[in-house]
């Protein structure tokens, strides 16, 4: 038994070792002159989190209004918005106005409305024509961008709301990070001058459920709308875990019991 | 002992599952599986073909002669009897006699045979021909003279209104 | 012309015996698996060659499901790799499975190396096992290094860059190497086919030599914690159920863990900027490979001379080959070895210390200590191990494995 639990001891000791090294790793990556996330509870946290279907249905209005302009969300498709909560006709209402390119059939490109089957339509045809339309810095592509930051949500919370406009900044920021007025002042972006304008104000989006829109309201739906992106199949996952972890345990506890059996007459 | 062995082999099943699910269609290809076709733009006496589930489908929107001569064929004369009512009604069970929807694949050997655009040989019946091995169809896309065994086959497809129609 | 094994086992059943008689898979499982005469003493460190076996056949069957739907091409892989999360029906958790697989792999491999270096499990008649473990390992690295570059994303990439680079050290033809191993002037297209097509075969040569590994063991048994052989049946157990039991359950409380990490944590070991397309034009702030690697990272960046470090990064597990010759202890086991004992939780030690190094950005104090971490590796293999074999002096052995177990029980 002691055995066992060194054993196990040194199984943890490897998990942790790999888990802490990435986490001080990932600390000493994130020690640039940029403030550290803080940490928001989110409505998906947890093993037992799920998402916010209501925040989200907001997130998407926030994203095709405000983000969709720059942003691609390429690696979904309209149809997965039903998974939001909505029926295929309410999706189709959302979608109406959207066009998207296709070949027609001598082979030459149109445009022409948009179905449940396409992926979501890209604002630009290439990240080349995406950087030239932006001051030489494609906005990237937002599908997987809650995943492909450290600090996950709660970074891409912080940076949405973390901008400080020019004249609120002290003369020792401004020196220190050599800021002028045309640049984008981020207190959670590495280096904190970022390309990207800011993006929200209070009342850029009206609700189609009537919920306020402050700048924070909107920020933490799309907040939630990008996670949601990120991994769809979350709520599976944790489901299928649970039901694992309990079907491990109950076999493990049979399996002991089946080894001291066989074992009783040695001990 | 026994109650171990019940739960893995229990288990070894839930695992073996995910395994065996994946090769079924993704959901991508699932979302292809229906199409939605705005039957509006095409004129009497015109026909387009559509891609679906990889195939072509050609939709004639037909003259009140090509009806009337589809209508007229006794039953006896086709190799593949089926009367022309019956290949022009949908899941709803709508008959429109003006829209003939079906796979353009020729029941021989797989060809795509031709009629569906202006010019191509529509064949002695007026219909479709294949140029692999000589099928003729008529009308209403039945084969009347040629290798091929069976009518061009019609797929499931539900007039959402007047003017679209959803295949599969 | 039957068995060459003796008295050849009679089944009951006339199909078995039929087929048994003309190719004897049956008699060859009854002899090696359930009949086989294994130490009564094992601890719960022996049951990591299992998981690892187990945690092998997870790999492929993870596999060879993503490869019916991985498009390795540069443009295409990020988003096949998506799709799959997306759209392949469970195919997040086949995935996912597969990721978090490699990681467990190597905790269980790590666990196993460790077992045998602790208990002289590498010791003669076993060097050759020893040998064929270490070419498991490397086999391991190298397709766990390539498969981390088929999800493109930067790390993929520029994780990629790096290693491939370093072969550049290489006097006279260095570059002409790393031009081969590209496929071109840099990582790209043909790299990542050619990667898809390695990591694809390369784990069924690994089946291959696990094969091997365990039929070398199989000629002179399993060492024990005791490191004293096996005198007569009063020490040994059969296999089955023995063992198939307390394997199975280990199995079991092992699988807990990794799915502990799969289901509710499985981006905890991976790194987030591997979610980025890889993007030739941009490097990531800090290029760190998987977590298994970090270790011997660390070595290859503390030596401040490139073609020094490959040298040392490749010397860290060269040592590991010669690891029968170096220890010159005529006592197998660390349980009589007091203070080799010690010295075996300081390299442990030192190779977690090692770890956080390769971790962080090689600046601050950082870097003396990962080379002070290095050069205690080297210590511990190339003097602490022969040196101490000679001056150590063990504790009393009991006459024999029934005896250290009634003794245990008694006590």
């Amino acid at each position: 038994m002691r055995r066992l639990i060194v054993s196990g001891a040194i199984a943890l000791a490897a998990l942790v070792t790999g888990a802490g090294a990435l986490i001080i790793g990932g600390g000493a990556i994130a020690a640039g002159t940029e403030a550290h996330p803080p940490k928001r509870s989110w409505h998906f946290q947890g093993p037992f989190g799920t998402y916010d279907r209501a925040a989200a249905q907001r997130g998407y209005q926030v994203y095709a209004e405000v983000c969709a302009a720059c942003h691609s969300l390429s690696l979904l498709a309209y149809r997965n918005l039903m998974e939001l909560g909505l029926t295929d006709n309410q999706v189709k209402g959302l979608i109406k106005d959207i066009v998207v390119p296709d070949l027609n059939d001598d082979g030459q490109p149109i445009e022409r409305p948009a179905r449940l089957s396409d992926s979501f339509r890209k604002p630009f045809p290439n990240m080349a024509a995406a950087a030239a339309a932006n001051n030489g810095k494609a906005p990237p592509d937002l599908s997987v961008i809650v995943k492909a930051r450290e600090g996950g949500a709660n970074e891409i919370y912080a940076l949405l709301t973390g901008y400080v406009p020019f004249d609120k900044l002290s003369p020792e920021q401004i020196k220190e990070f050599a800021v002028t007025k045309d640049d984008n002042f981020n207190t959670y972006f590495p280096g904190h001058k970022i390309a990207m304008p800011p993006p929200l104000a209070d009342d850029k989006v009206t609700y189609a459920d009537g919920t306020k829109a402050t700048l924070g309201q909107q920020a933490s739906d799309v907040t939630e709308f990008l996670a949601w992106a990120s991994e769809p199949w979350m709520e599976d996952r944790k489901r299928t875990g649970v039901r694992v972890i309990l079907f491990l345990l109950a076999l493990a506890g049979l399996m002991y019991a089946v080894k001291r059996q066989v074992w009783s007459d040695k001990h | 002992m026994v109650a171990t062995g019940a739960l893995g082999a229990v288990g070894a099943a839930a695992v073996a599952w995910p395994f065996i699910n994946n090769l079924n269609p993704a959901a991508d290809t699932l979302a292809l599986a229906s199409i939605e076709v705005n039957v509006m733009p095409i004129e009497v006496g015109q026909a387009i073909t559509v891609k679906w589930r990889g195939k072509p489908v050609f939709i004639r929107h037909r003259t009140e002669k090509d009806i009337k001569e589809a209508e007229a064929v006794p039953m006896s004369e086709l190799p593949d009897p089926q009367t022309d009512n019956s290949r022009v009604t949908d899941t709803a069970k709508k008959v429109r006699p003006e829209w003939l929807i079906m796979i353009g694949v020729c029941t021989h050997l797989g060809c795509v045979p031709l009629g569906n655009l202006p010019g191509q040989d529509k064949g002695p019946y007026g219909g479709w021909y294949c140029p692999c091995h000589g099928s003729a169809y008529d009308t209403s896309g039945r084969i009347r003279k040629g290798p091929a065994p069976l009518n061009l086959a019609i797929p499931q497809y539900l007039f959402l209104s007047d003017s679209l129609v959803r295949i599969g | 012309m039957a068995s060459s094994h003796g008295t050849p086992p009679v089944f009951n059943n006339k199909v078995i015996a039929w087929i048994d008689h003309r190719l004897p898979i049956f008699s060859y499982i009854e002899k090696e698996y359930h009949t086989f005469p294994t130490p009564r003493n094992f601890n719960y460190f022996w049951n990591f060659g299992a998981i690892a076996t187990v945690m092998l056949v997870l790999m492929i069957a993870t596999g060879v499901v993503l490869a019916t739907n991985y498009t390795p091409h540069v443009l295409m892989a990020f988003d096949s790799v998506e799709r799959i999360d997306r759209d392949v029906p469970q195919g997040w958790l086949i995935r996912d499975l597969h990721m978090n697989g490699a990681s467990f792999f190597f905790i269980a491999v790590y666990v196993h190396i460790f077992r045998g270096m602790y208990y002289g499990s590498y010791k003669a008649p076993r060097e050759l096992l020893w040998i064929l473990g270490v070419v498991i390992f490397l086999l391991m690295m190298a397709t766990a290094f390539m498969g981390y570059v088929l999800p493109w994303g930067q790390m993929s990439f520029w994780g990629a860059t790096v290693i491939t680079s370093l072969f550049s050290a290489i006097p006279v033809v260095g570059d002409s190497i790393v031009t081969w191993l590209w496929g071109g002037f840099s990582i790209g297209n043909p790299t990542l086919n050619r990667f898809y097509a390695l990591h694809y075969l390369l784990p069924f040569i690994i089946v291959a030599v696990v094969a091997l590994h365990v039929v070398a063991l199989h000629v002179h048994g399993s060492n024990n914690p005791t490191g004293i052989d096996p005198k007569g049946p009063q020490d040994t157990v059969p296999f089955h159920p023995y063992y198939t039991m307390k394997d199975g359950f280990g199995v079991v409380v092992f699988l807990i863990v990794y799915s502990l990490v799969a289901f509710f944590g499985p981006d905890m070991l991976g790194d987030a900027a591997n979610y980025i397309p890889a993007d030739p034009l941009v490097t990531p702030t800090h290029i760190v490979p998987e977590w298994y690697f970090l270790p011997f990272y660390a070595i290859l960046r503390a030596v401040p001379d490139k073609l020094g470090g490959v040298i040392a990064m490749f010397g860290a597990i060269a040592v590991l080959f010669v690891l029968p010759w170096l220890d010159t202890s005529r006592v197998r086991s660390s349980t009589f070895r007091p203070i080799y004992k010690w010295c075996m939780l300081l390299l442990v030690i030192d190779v977690v210390v090692l770890g956080f190094c390769g971790a962080n950005p090689p600046a601050g104090f950082w870097i003396p200590l990962s080379q002070a971490a290095t050069l205690y590796y080297f210590f511990h293999f190339l003097i602490l191990l022969p040196v101490l074999g000679k001056i150590e002096r063990p504790l009393p052995m009991p006459p024999s494995i029934a005896d250290a177990v009634l003794k245990k029980k008694a006590g």
